[in-house]
């Protein structure tokens, strides 16, 4: 469902060109839990980044569901980010100023839901993740583990079918990191892919596939036997 | 993205910086409420002066001798005359007009007013007894100059309140004989307190009848004619006929002026109203400068929330959404420090209402549309940019703080 084809992105660092990503053919279906991994530099963020449509092919093209959203303006960018995209991000990227559940309604704002089905919607996930009597608390009152909780929370409220993190235990310590994680991987149930961007390599063994990159390239892409 | 939902977000970033938005709207007000204050200022003096033309007397047309412009050069000027005088005669005349309701001949002179010993010098009005209505005054005590023959020179005056209570203190004036030059006059009135009225003190004044004074000046022209004209449509007509009467009684040559208190207001009235836009404008550049500080504010915001925006791209909102969160709050700044501003405004005008009670201070509404509109408008304006700013940041780089 999501398949990007010969794609290469380069950026301009001075008057030099960087490839960040070099002629990148990737499929990724639907339920899929895929780690992607390699050293700094090696173009997995901004290959996630791609994926997330944050940001855009140099060349190459990418298919999402059949139709190719490279061509899409900004506003039909955002709109697909907002109804089948969610991310996670390794600094949690709360609003200091909005309390936990109002973080978690921000996405539903954005699409213009209307208040009463917001709160609904918040109140339910707030509760599945645990975090119903930390709902008026500002991230700042909230523990690491808690945050990302809230930061998943968000992504999921709006009901994605792929989810991208980068990083998602980056900020944690071990414990809270293996919550986290297990977290993300319960989302699989409901039928949601994930991306996870890491170079822990524990982490990574966890997915159902495994992607290594290395300059920008694909080096590897395997499904290790369970 | 729903409009409740867009204000109320953007009321919460303002809310994150609550010393900052105060400052703005601080700045905002201070513009607002000086545009406010001085208009209120400028309109108050413009009525002031219009009040004063009113107290002068409604659908006044003055006539006086010689002219202010010269068409050509008529006989006399080679031979040296001056322009003839207005007599009495003349003035009679200009009643044959049908626009014309009264009239007041008028002549000014100085003498020396006594009363036993107490003397001093007082400005002389000739008159008739139309002069109280032409004139809008009001006696205090007594008559005003009998009505009858314009050429009969009764020996009998009226004081202006001032000169009454300096003869003679409290006690009773009507029927007392007062000396004026080298005349006994008998006081038959005392005016009303009446105020300065066009820096002419009226409670200094004595008035005699016209042909009184005539005698006591030794003259027999006229200082001016107040012609009171029937309607306020008719102002022009009286004007002409005046100028008419006097054309063929003066022998073809235009020897008078006569020109309508209406053509002097006017004048006034587009000087004044100048002078209070201009100070209007003058206080509109502190709300431009208001509009720049609200850009430098917005501008700074969008440097310090470059990862929200990040954020807010990431979870879908496109550049014309973001766009609008900024202008809202620029709109909401300028908004309510406008607001503020009218509030301060009017309690500023108050204040000088209350400290200066002759003048009429009120601001003109259309100098607090134009404050309102004029804030709210650079308030929006000048966040253009930085909105664009915002809409237009690369969300990888927004999301990782550069």
């Amino acid at each position: 469902m999501i398949e990007l084809q010969n794609v290469c992105r380069t950026f301009t660092v001075g008057d030099q060109q960087v490839a960040a990503l070099r002629d990148i053919d990737l499929r990724v279906d639907g339920g899929e839990y895929i780690s992607i991994m390699g050293p700094s530099g090696s173009g997995k963020s901004t290959l996630l980044n791609m994926l997330g449509l944050l940001d855009r092919p140099s060349s190459g093209s990418y298919l999402l569901d059949g139709g190719n959203v490279t061509d899409l303006d900004d506003e039909q960018q955002a709109r697909v980010r907002r109804e089948k995209i969610g991310f996670v991000f390794q600094s949690f990227h709360l609003v200091p100023r909005l309390t936990a559940a109002q973080n978690v309604e921000l996405p539903m704002i954005l699409a213009g839901i209307p208040a009463e089905e917001r709160k609904g919607r918040v109140e339910v996930l707030m509760r599945n993740y645990g975090l119903s009597d930390r709902a008026d608390h500002k991230p700042d009152q909230l523990s690491g583990g808690q945050r990302q909780r809230v930061a998943i929370a968000r992504a999921t409220v709006m009901n994605p079918t792929v989810l991208l993190a980068d990083e998602p235990t980056g900020n944690l310590d071990r414990n809270t990191g293996w919550e986290v994680l297990k977290l993300l991987e319960g989302l699989l149930e409901q039928g949601i892919s994930l991306v996870v961007v890491t170079h822990d390599a524990e982490i990574g063994a966890r997915a159902h596939r495994q992607i290594h990159m290395l300059d920008g390239r694909i080096l590897s892409d395997e499904y290790p036997a369970k | 993205m729903r409009f409740a939902d867009t204000l109320q977000f953007a009321t919460g970033s303002l809310r994150g910086s609550p010393t900052r938005t105060l400052l703005m709207m601080l700045a905002m007000s201070i513009g607002v409420a000086a545009v406010v204050v001085l208009t209120a200022l400028g309109e108050g003096a413009r009525r002031y002066v219009i009040n004063q033309f009113a107290s002068l007397g409604t659908n006044l047309v003055i006539m006086l001798p010689g002219r202010t412009e010269t068409a050509g050069i008529g006989p006399g000027m080679l031979l040296g005359q001056i322009p003839r005088e207005i007599t009495l005669d003349d003035a009679t005349a200009i009643l044959g007009s049908t626009a014309v309701k009264r009239i007041a001949p008028l002549t000014v002179g100085s003498a020396s007013l006594s009363r036993d010993a107490l003397n001093r010098e007082v400005v002389v009005l000739g008159s008739t007894a139309d002069f109280l209505e032409v004139r809008h005054m009001s006696m205090g005590l007594g008559r005003f100059l009998p009505a009858g023959d314009i050429r009969e020179s009764a020996s009998v005056c009226v004081l202006g309140n001032q000169m009454k209570r300096e003869l003679f203190g409290n006690e009773p004036a009507i029927g007392q004989w007062v000396r004026l030059g080298d005349r006994r006059f008998r006081v038959i009135g005392v005016l009303a307190p009446q105020g300065e009225s066009m820096g002419f003190n009226t409670d200094e004044i004595v008035i005699v009848p016209v042909a009184s004074a005539h005698q006591l000046f030794n003259t027999s022209g006229l200082f001016r004619v107040l012609i009171e004209a029937k309607s306020r449509d008719v102002i022009e007509q009286a004007k002409h006929d005046a100028e008419q009467i006097m054309f063929q009684r003066h022998g073809g040559e235009k020897d008078v002026t006569v020109i309508t208190q209406d053509a002097v207001l006017a004048t006034f009235d587009r000087i004044l109203t100048a002078l209070t836009m201009a100070v209007g404008g003058i206080a509109a550049i502190s709300l431009a400068v208001a509009g720049v500080l609200i850009m430098n504010v917005m501008l700074i915001a969008v440097a310090q929330r470059v990862k929200e925006i990040g954020l807010l791209k990431a979870l879908g909102a496109p550049g014309k959404q973001i766009r609008g969160l900024f202008f809202a709050e620029a709109a909401l700044l300028s908004g309510i420090g406008s607001v503020f501003g009218l509030m301060l405004g009017y309690a500023g005008s108050t204040a000088i209402a209350l400290m200066y009670p002759s003048l009429p201070v009120s601001p003109p509404w259309w100098a607090v549309l134009a404050a309102f509109g004029t804030a709210l408008g650079t308030g929006i304006l000048f966040s253009v940019w930085p909105a664009r700013r915002a809409a237009k940041l690369d969300p990888v780089a927004a999301l990782a703080g550069r």
